[in-house]
């Protein structure tokens, strides 16, 4: 590509592509440190109480065992480096502190060893006692323990009720007069069950101490984010760790928070002086210690006038959250945002139970707040006997229902009618049960997605120009599979009026300038405009200090990501329309989602290449929710019972048919100079509830508790 | 215990000395330090680990090392000549048949043993005709055959296109 040639909107290869069909990418686990020891978790076998003794001589007579790691050997208490804060501030992430179990499967320990196959069997040869309660891990709606969550913004660092920082409760005009007056009213329960991460790449990590700190190479979404966790924890200078973590195998939230697995190889090294240890957790170990989305329950209330328009929107949801700490996800944001309904409520309530700490996962909250809120809108449009598209668009609001704000662009009507026309939706007798072909009933949905486009505090970018003429650009940012790489590596090839082949981007290091994580679709958002100012402050350099000429020693310039007065003035969601097509079988009830179709308006596209791929996969997500995911937790033992990958069902390649993603041709400026909205998390939203109105279209049956499985339609 | 075993492993022999309970996977990644084939769950469940094991494909976390003393191994990092990738490597970018990449060395490794099979006539689940000489690698053979490897970024619509690109 030659210099002025615009890389943004280019479906250029990811850069990272040559090394990673070759398997040669270094995740955490494969950097070749000399003389590694290997680390084996011990994990709790009770839900809650607390250890009354732990007998670990059988596992340090094992030959090539180098230590055994409970709470009464960690080191934490006092001798420092590893010396716990005074006022604990993750009681999570704060490991082996104390004799107390908050869940099962929670860390308890570690058995060190020269090998993997040694510390595993010593693992196994650790006794512990305990003193146990009664475990109470079931969420239900009627429990009288309900509570608003309190301070859970960003895990109590944000302020504010939920998660994303907004308060639980809201409520404009009179819900309840509006419903009582409404001419067509429903009242619905839907139900979302756990769900696990279980991205590729198990969660893993080497840590190792010198005099100079703690290295940790590990998996991670946000490595300045898990500095600060775990300096936070043990009264650490941040300055004395240093996290790298360049490539990662997926995560989908679960490798923001979740770092009590780096605090434990961290703990663990620090009783094998001078070597690295290796963590990796295991893939049942994944489903205790890792994070998961919460269940919920979710009451839906909507009223309409004769012809559709609606009058009241009321969204109650109960989810769980752990007794450890606290978590609450906005399910029912979403809804303050989608349509114009005059009087609007919306709750939040947690129970909190004896379970792992719940964390985010793919678009939390509006995954499974659309779900409902979307299954809801079919069943009002058939109320009203109105195309679910046709109700959608007679409640579609001129400005932000809830902050009276305008959109930035808001295109979901663009979207939907863009859909339409290629799905063929048209020609849809609206009556359920009414397609047959050879045996299977088939039935089509439709359902809208919405994702807020935000943006993270704590990002700069640094460049340096060599004499060579070749820019290197560095921000602690994440590639997650987004396609981080090529994309940050497109935006600073045009920011800089450069071709890409000039730009070298590295990322994945706190030693590079600081970078929010991976997560609430806002990588592109925050570190492209970080990497934007930067490159502008460089030619602006160039040019009034230096006449253009690169001095001897080459240029290096710095920027923070700069105020943008737009996000005070309006409301930036990316949206879209999903479309479903299923077959389901009249004797067995078998289902197969047969066509999915998703047209977005997603800003501009920076890369149509990897957009689409991760579109392509937050739809597969959504199928999957639909589907597939479903997390059995045991109501006895407070355990996931399906907590593998043949159990937990993921899709596999023959559960996904015709599957086709499109967009809008749009540039939103007031985001970034990028004009680019998050995609990242949008393909999942909706595309649950798209399949639910389609099993209804096909088969009359409204499944309203995910997943639906073939029982549900017989 | 401890026991002497021979790999070769991309064309070359390594000797190295195993305890019994190491498994393949393990041998080659913490071994021998070659990582191309991944550890995605250990049990046989993701088809991360898939390698070319004496010609066919199989999954090294299921395999005991010991029990291999002398075998010819292919992962993914051996299909590419030096610089010069394997048409199958060459699609998976093209098409983009992978988002966090960590899947991929086994998809790649396993649709080069799936093409052998069905050029062998190996017919699978979605086959009309078992009998039949010669297998059509159409989309839906081509997903059947493939869904022993897990994608969790859901790039399956790639992967698909990219081994179709290299069948036809």
């Amino acid at each position: 590509m030659s210099a002025g040639a615009r890389a943004i909107g280019a479906p250029i290869d990811r850069l990272d592509g040559a090394l990673k069909v070759r398997g040669a990418a270094t995740y955490a686990y494969e950097w070749r440190l000399d003389h590694p020891a290997y680390l084996y978790p011990l994990q709790a076998e009770i839900a809650a109480g607390r250890i009354t003794r732990i007998e670990t001589g059988a596992a340090t007579a094992v030959p090539g065992v180098l230590a055994v790691l409970t709470h009464e050997n960690a080191p934490g208490r006092p001798p420092p480096p590893l010396r716990m804060a005074a006022n604990r501030k993750d009681p999570e992430v704060a490991v082996l502190q104390s004799d107390e179990i908050a869940f099962r499967g929670q860390f308890v320990g570690g058995v060190i060893a020269e090998t993997f196959e040694i510390a595993r069997h010593a693992a196994g040869l650790v006794r512990l006692e305990y003193e146990a309660r009664e475990p109470d891990v079931e969420l239900r709606a009627d429990r009288d323990d309900l509570r608003k969550p309190r301070n859970a913004a960003f895990f109590g660092a944000g302020g504010g009720e939920l998660q994303d920082g907004s308060p639980a409760d809201t409520a404009v005009g009179d819900v309840d007069a509006a419903l009582a007056a409404a001419a067509v009213t429903l009242d619905a329960t839907y139900a979302t069950p756990t769900y696990h991460h279980n991205p590729m790449e198990p969660h893993t990590a080497v840590a190792l101490w010198t005099d100079d700190g703690l290295t940790l190479y590990c998996s991670s979404q946000g490595v300045h984010e898990a500095r600060n966790l775990l300096a936070s924890a043990f009264e650490l200078d941040p300055a004395r760790i240093r996290l790298i973590s360049p490539h990662v195998g997926g995560g989908f939230g679960s490798k923001v928070y979740p770092s009590t697995y780096l605090a434990l190889a961290a703990l663990a090294a620090q009783l094998v002086p001078g070597r690295p240890v290796k963590l990796a957790l295991t893939r049942q170990q994944m489903f205790s210690l890792v994070g998961y989305r919460p269940a919920s329950i979710q009451r839906i209330r909507l009223g309409a006038e004769i012809g559709g328009r609606l009058t009241a929107i009321a969204h109650d949801v109960v989810q769980q959250t752990a007794k450890l700490k606290g978590y609450a996800e906005q399910v029912a944001a979403c809804t303050r945002t989608m349509y114009a309904a005059p009087n609007r409520r919306t709750t939040h309530r947690v129970a909190a139970l004896d379970l792992p700490v719940p964390t985010i996962m793919r678009a939390p909250g509006e995954a499974t707040g659309m779900f409902a809120l979307e299954s809801a809108m079919d069943e009002m449009a058939i109320a009203c006997g109105l195309d679910p598209i046709e109700f959608r668009i007679r409640n579609e609001p001129e400005v932000d229902p809830e902050s009276g704000q305008p959109f930035s662009s808001r295109h979901l009507v663009a979207c939907l009618r863009e859909g339409a026309r290629r799905f063929g939706w048209a020609p849809r007798d609206p009556m359920p049960r009414a397609r047959r072909e050879r045996g299977w009933r088939v039935g089509t949905g439709v359902a809208a997605a919405i994702y807020p486009s935000r943006r993270l505090p704590g990002n700069a970018a640094t460049i340096r120009l060599g004499t060579d003429g070749r820019y290197t650009v560095m921000i602690g940012a994440a590639d997650i599979g987004t396609g981080a790489w090529t994309v940050l590596t497109q935006i600073a090839a045009d920011a800089l009026r450069v071709a890409v082949d000039d730009v070298e981007l590295r990322i994945g290091d706190t030693a590079l300038p600081l970078a929010s994580s991976a997560g609430f679709s806002t990588g592109t958002n925050c570190w492209g405009t970080a990497i934007f100012a930067a490159a502008d402050k460089l030619r602006a350099t160039l040019q009034s200090e230096y006449g253009g000429t690169v001095p001897a020693e080459g240029l290096e310039v710095s920027s923070d990501i700069p105020d943008n007065p737009d996000m005070a003035r309006y409301a930036m969601y990316s949206f879209g329309a999903q479309f479903a097509e299923v077959r389901v079988h009249e004797d067995t009830g078998e289902l197969r989602v047969s066509r999915l179709l998703g047209v977005f308006d997603a800003g501009r596209i920076i890369n149509p290449k990897t957009a689409r791929s991760q579109l392509l996969g937050g739809m597969i997500w959504g199928l999957s929710m639909a589907l597939h995911e479903h997390s059995v937790i045991d109501a006895r033992f407070g355990h996931v019972v399906n907590h593998d990958l043949a159990e937990y069902l993921i899709p596999t390649n023959a559960d996904v048919r015709s599957i086709e993603v499109r967009w809008l041709d749009e540039d939103d400026r007031h985001v970034n100079p990028m004009g680019s909205k998050g995609l990242g998390e949008l393909g999942i939203v909706g595309t649950a509830a798209a399949i639910a109105n389609a099993v209804h279209h096909a088969t009359g049956i409204r499944v309203r508790d995910l997943p639906i499985t073939l029982d549900k339609l017989l | 215990m401890d026991v002497p075993i021979t790999l070769r492993v991309d064309g070359s022999e390594h000797r190295l000395t195993i305890d019994t309970r190491t498994t393949l996977l393990d041998a080659l990644r913490e071994h021998l330090g070659i990582t191309s084939p991944k550890k995605g769950c250990d049990h046989g469940q993701c088809g991360t680990c898939t390698i070319l094991l004496d010609g066919r494909r199989v999954l090294g976390c299921l395999a005991l090392a010991v029990a291999h003393q002398g075998a010819e191994i292919v992962t993914a990092a051996g299909l590419a000549e030096g610089d010069e990738l394997h048409p199958l490597q060459k699609a998976f970018i093209e098409y983009d048949g992978f988002q966090c990449g960590y899947c991929t060395p086994g998809q790649i490794v396993s649709a080069v043993g799936m093409l052998q099979e069905a050029a062998a006539g190996w017919p699978s689940a979605a086959s009309a005709d078992l009998d039949a000489d010669d297998v059509v690698l159409d989309e839906d053979e081509i997903r059947e055959r493939m869904s022993g490897n897990l994608c969790r970024c859901g790039a399956y619509a790639g992967i698909v296109a990219a081994i179709a690109a290299v069948a036809r």
